[in-house]
């Protein structure tokens, strides 16, 4: 999972939002039975599995809907098969089978008793119905998956194996069976997912943002236990759950509550390790947040130490604590007593 | 032996079309209310449980900085389930059973707008089989629909006229409000936007948040004149294969029904969750309810407002409102979730 935010807005009611991409670059194992399926489909092939009551499950049934015992006899069905129900997409969105106008369907495939959901390039809402035959229509390129299948085509009377050979349940004959051990098999299925959100900070934490445009740092009280929160998240004191009340502006000096230095490189890092991490109670806060510890040596941080915050130039400001580049000691002497609750 | 549980209090947040709070910020107020309706401290809570959907609030882990909208010091007990709110009150009921707790307040958050809500919920699709079509969940809903016209079972004027009666008492409905009154002329006119659905038959997308108070035996009757009595509840799945069951029927929602006792006697107010129009004639088939004797969602449903993972709580709220209001003796409240209302919660809710 990775998110990312470009450019904020602020709303007409004060909020600050931004358009948030959340990513989720999935990739899953299939399984045996989903193995074979896929492996068939882009060897341009499909074959369904029998249940307990004999009906044939195209795409596979693992597991008998009913008994819930493995499903092992495998049945070849044809490309050809019936609309049993359909819906019209009139404007196609990203990610759909096609680029234009289309049907969604179930399809029951000539050999199998279970429909599959995909979708019908029919042109126009007019030319298909319930009982429109229709025939696979292939991926120019095959990697293994239900996309394998780029869609289905509606077919004329006269190109319509049922019709023509008045057999519409008789499945193709079965290919050889095929070996066991495929070592070209289709053993795992990548489905990216991408969803763009408009995120907002919401009211309380968006006046908190407002002042980090300003170089201000501002916190709000709760009206109920008084402790004064930095960030303000939410407007609720997540102790007492009390509305938090007036802003009060903290720091910039702070005190260092506890840290850690980190020493593991990892991806995305933006600082020369070794460096510190640190939680800092900025004076008048009562609850601490975390940021970078610079200009002076890792081993030389402790808990109780004075530090100052380090602004990047005023032009590169944003809504952000980011404003701050990092802390620094600012050489006043330690807190001797750091309070519980920090 | 079961425990009495009774639904003590409810409070929802009026619903909004888009808001910008943040979903700790939607959750807090309606606690509170809820809380104070019950006329409970929070510490006097003793099961906290929240429904709600990570892939909805575009948040992952949401649920953890849910609980600050608790006000959870000292620790409290609390639950999580990534699905409609009334699933947290079918656990929170549960959990009274269990004889832990005598109280819990249970709550939902629904920030349907936050992303493309139509999109998202193809996550919950086959996603070896279906997800990686994205059809939505409209499109899966409107295939459904057809199966349903082509069998005869609904009609296009039957959808209609579900609708044009969600709008006006949505109207009337001081937590929805809006919505412009047309007949089902006039809804029948309009074009398709995934047909055979119309974009009214779609459940308006909307933000809102629900809270409701469970209380046991003695504790419910001293916290309230007339509790709103859990008599049956049971909650049923089926398969999300299309095909493996008829799309023209709702058998869990049946079987729910049947074991939540529905039918063993009259039925005053029915408030079921039908995210589409003909979804609605499907349940109230399914549910076994008389439309001449039972009022069916006089909420207006979700229809007209879908706050979803809230709005199969606000069923319950709504159901529950009516008895501690003393103008319904016997209620029916109704959660789905899944595609073709593959999962159903039914309860009866009694005043005595």
């Amino acid at each position: 999972m990775s998110g990312a935010t470009t450019e904020y807005q602020r709303t007409e009611d004060g909020c600050f939002t931004a358009p948030l991409l959340l990513t989720y670059p999935y990739s899953r194992t299939v399984g045996e039975t989903l193995a074979r399926f896929f492996t068939s489909l882009r060897d341009g092939r499909i074959e369904g599995t029998r249940g307990s009551d004999g009906r044939v499950y195209v795409p596979p049934a693992e597991f008998d809907p009913i008994t819930g015992d493995p499903c092992t006899e495998w049945v070849p069905v044809g490309e050809q098969g019936t609309v049993t129900s359909w819906a019209w997409q009139s404007e196609p969105q990203p990610g759909h089978p096609l680029d234009h106008c289309f049907a969604w369907a179930l399809i029951r495939l000539d050999g199998a008793d279970v429909e599959m959901f995909h979708a019908v390039d029919a042109g126009t809402p007019d030319a298909i119905v319930t009982g429109s035959r229709v025939a696979v229509r292939w991926s120019a390129e095959r990697q293994g998956g239900i996309t394998d299948i780029a869609c289905f085509d509606l077919i004329p009377a006269d190109m319509d194996d049922a019709s023509a050979a008045g057999t519409p349940d008789e499945p193709p004959a079965a290919e050889a069976p095929r070996s066991p051990a495929n070592a070209d098999e289709v053993l795992r299925l990548r489905q990216p997912v991408a969803v763009t959100y408009e995120w907002s900070a919401g009211p309380a934490a968006s006046g908190h943002l407002e002042g980090l445009l300003e170089g201000r740092l501002l916190g709000r009280r709760c009206t109920s236990c008084d402790q004064v929160y930095f960030p303000p998240r939410n407007g609720v004191c997540p102790r007492c759950a009390a509305p938090l009340g007036e802003e009060v502006e903290v720091g910039p000096q702070g005190t260092i509550t506890t840290f850690c230095i980190v020493n593991v490189p990892f991806l995305g890092q933006r600082v020369k390790i070794p460096y510190v991490a640190a939680q800092i109670v900025l004076d008048g806060a009562d609850i601490s947040m975390q940021h970078l510890i610079q200009e002076c040596e890792a081993h030389e941080v402790r808990i109780g130490m004075r530090v100052e915050p380090v602004w990047k130039p005023r032009d590169e400001w944003g809504p952000s604590l980011e404003n701050i580049q990092y802390f620094r000691p600012n050489g006043q002497a330690d807190t001797a007593t750091i309070r519980a609750t920090s | 032996m079961t425990r009495d549980v009774a639904i003590v209090a409810t409070a929802q947040r009026p619903l909004e079309q888009h808001t910008r709070l943040t979903s700790v910020e939607l959750i807090a107020p309606a606690i509170a209310a809820a809380l104070r309706q019950a006329g409970l401290e929070r510490d006097e809570i003793g099961f906290w449980c929240h429904g709600s959907c990570d892939y909805m609030s575009g948040q992952p882990f949401s649920f953890v900085s849910a609980v600050d909208a608790i006000g959870a010091w000292p620790p409290v007990v609390e639950s999580h389930v990534e699905g409609d709110g009334a699933l947290a009150l079918y656990e929170a009921w549960i959990k009274i059973q269990s004889g832990e707790c005598d109280t819990a307040l249970v709550f939902a958050n629904g920030k349907t707008t936050a992303g493309p809500i139509d999109r998202i919920l193809t996550l919950q699709l086959d996603p070896y089989m279906v997800a990686p079509l994205w059809p939505g969940a409209t499109a899966i809903a409107a295939v459904q629909a057809r199966a349903c016209l082509d069998a005869g079972v609904v009609t296009e004027a039957a959808m209609a006229a579900v609708v044009a009666r969600s709008i006006a008492d949505g109207i009337a409905n001081p937590n929805v409000g809006w919505g412009t009154p047309a007949t089902e002329s006039e809804l029948l006119a309009r074009p398709y936007v995934t047909a055979p659905l119309r974009a009214h038959d779609c459940g308006l997308p909307a933000d809102g948040t629900v809270a409701v108070v469970l209380a046991a035996g003695d504790a419910a009757r001293s916290l309230c004149a007339r509790p709103a009595w859990i008599r049956g509840i049971d909650h049923r799945i089926a398969s999300q294969r299309f095909g493996a069951a008829s799309l023209t029927e709702s058998s869990s929602a049946t079987s729910a029904a049947h074991h939540a006792g529905v039918g063993a006697d009259r039925v005053d107010i029915a408030e079921i969750y039908a995210p589409f129009s003909h979804q609605h004639l499907l349940l109230t088939a399914a549910l076994g309810l008389d439309t001449e004797r039972t009022v069916i969602n006089p909420s207006g449903g979700a229809l007209c407002a879908n706050p979803q993972m809230a709005a199969g709580l606000i069923r319950f709220a709504e159901a529950a409102d009516r008895i501690l209001a003393g103008v319904a003796d016997r209620a029916v409240a109704h959660s789905t979730s899944g595609p073709c209302l593959q999962q159903n919660l039914v309860a009866v809710l009694e005043g005595a």
